[in-house]
């Protein structure tokens, strides 16, 4: 029977880690982002195939769920118009904290190219927003950036006071 | 973005720049050149009044009498074997006449013709409802009602079909500005939080254009990101695009450009 010796000081063998629980609770949050369903125009178009086994989101742990209760992002994806803003808000204040939104496209950031009377001109006037993503329509590569950046901001919050809810006013 | 200007009293003014602009006219014809359409005129001057009547790119165009529609429509419907209403709306016509035309624009599989009958309304005229006739009109109707606000009798659910039913206005008329008015501008701000919330959101920025350079709280530059609210009007640093964290996370390996490798051959 052969005989294995192994050095626990070297060769990263010794088999505990030390961190902080800060760390390991925002290396949780930021590797499991479950996104609501939020396809509102053409850029839902581009949010489902970063979700497809192509782009495949489940690498980053961003699955997308079809109810806020099991959401911590809302990536808006298209346009909102006037009769679905309360709607939007509804659905953003039913997400239990901490939660994020990612504005997805031209038209979710400043209203785009509609620029008429049933077009909220962007959907911070609703909700608040952490990131901005540029793009008509952004394609999956760019919203996986955008996720990239959104986990980045993620770690460097403090995850173990309780987070502040956001409040757009 | 050019500011918007109403369109609908351009003819009032002192001077305009389109002066000897006329507006193309379609050529029309008698209908006595089209057997089919003229037994359909005859069978339709037979009971009703018809105002007007000629051809226009093949299609007989009918004008009668706002509370004759329904009737109209039946003949052709029974009678004449015009067996679909493909389509029905209204047009503006305020600001020359103070009216509006409803037109309706049937089908006949059977004879391969199609023939519009036209009528008109004042602004607060209500007109019969075809609903009974073709069920298709049910969201027609509906849609000129919220788009125009033309009121249609015996229909059975009238009530806007695209906007919110709260909304005020019609915007399909020819004096609703295109980017809303004051209660368009404000409705999501109202409903949601109030009008006491007006002044902290503030009014909407309708420039679409409108870029600030050196806003580094709203928006990020690829390649150039900087802290929240940065000053970066004496020029920012190019940071690479990294894709972790300076010190790295917690269980995964920091990536390293220098040690990726690029695959040159897909299909290895």
């Amino acid at each position: 029977m052969a005989q294995h010796q192994v050095n626990y000081l070297k060769d990263g063998g010794l088999p505990v880690a030390l961190t902080t629980i800060d760390k390991v609770v925002n290396w949780g949050r930021s590797n499991s982002i479950w996104a609501l369903t939020y396809g509102l125009a053409c850029c839902g178009i581009e949010m489902m195939a970063s979700g497809a086994s192509r782009y495949d989101f489940d690498r980053f742990g961003t699955i997308f769920r079809a109810s806020p209760r099991q959401a911590e992002l809302m990536i808006v994806a298209g346009t909102l118009t006037k009769k679905h803003a309360e709607f939007i808000r509804r659905l953003y204040d039913q997400m239990t904290e901490p939660k994020w939104v990612i504005s997805m496209g031209s038209c979710a950031n400043t209203g785009g190219m509609f620029n008429t009377y049933a077009t909220v001109q962007g959907v911070d006037r609703v909700i608040p927003v952490d990131l901005y993503l540029p793009g008509c329509a952004p394609r999956p590569e760019t919203l996986q950036y955008a996720v990239m950046m959104l986990q980045q901001k993620i770690r460097k919050e403090p995850a173990s006071r309780a987070q502040k809810p956001k409040r757009l006013m | 973005m050019r500011a918007y200007t109403p369109k609908d009293n351009v003819q009032k003014k002192s001077y305009y720049t389109d002066r000897f602009w006329v507006a193309p006219q379609v050529a029309k014809s008698a209908v006595s050149d089209d057997a089919v359409f003229a037994a359909d005129l005859d069978a339709i001057k037979a009971k009703f009044d018809v105002l007007d009547a000629y051809i226009q790119v093949d299609q007989m165009v009918v004008v009668i009498h706002a509370n004759d529609n329904y009737a109209v429509l039946e003949l052709l419907k029974n009678e004449r074997e015009y067996t679909q209403l493909s389509e029905m709306s209204a047009i503006d016509w305020l600001a020359t006449e103070g009216k509006f035309e409803i037109f309706y624009q049937m089908l006949s599989m059977a004879k391969r013709k199609r023939v519009r009958i036209k009528c008109k309304i004042d602004e607060k005229e209500a007109i019969q409802s075809v609903e009974k006739l073709f069920r298709c009109a049910d969201w027609s109707e509906r849609e000129m009602y919220d788009m125009f606000g033309v009121v249609v009798n015996n229909h059975p659910f009238m009530k806007r079909i695209l906007m919110p039913d709260d909304w005020e206005g019609f915007p399909l008329r020819k004096t609703y500005p295109l980017q809303g008015d004051e209660f368009a501008a404000w409705y999501e701000v109202d409903k949601i939080f109030g009008k006491e919330a007006r002044e902290i959101i503030g009014p909407e920025n309708r420039d679409p254009a409108r870029i600030d350079r050196y806003d580094t709280k709203r928006f990020a530059r690829l390649g150039h990101e900087v802290p929240f609210g940065t000053d970066i009007s004496q020029g920012e640093p190019d940071t690479p695009l990294v894709y972790q964290e300076q010190k790295g996370v917690f269980m995964v390996d920091k990536f390293d450009t220098q040690k990726s490798v690029v695959i040159s051959d897909r299909h290895r």
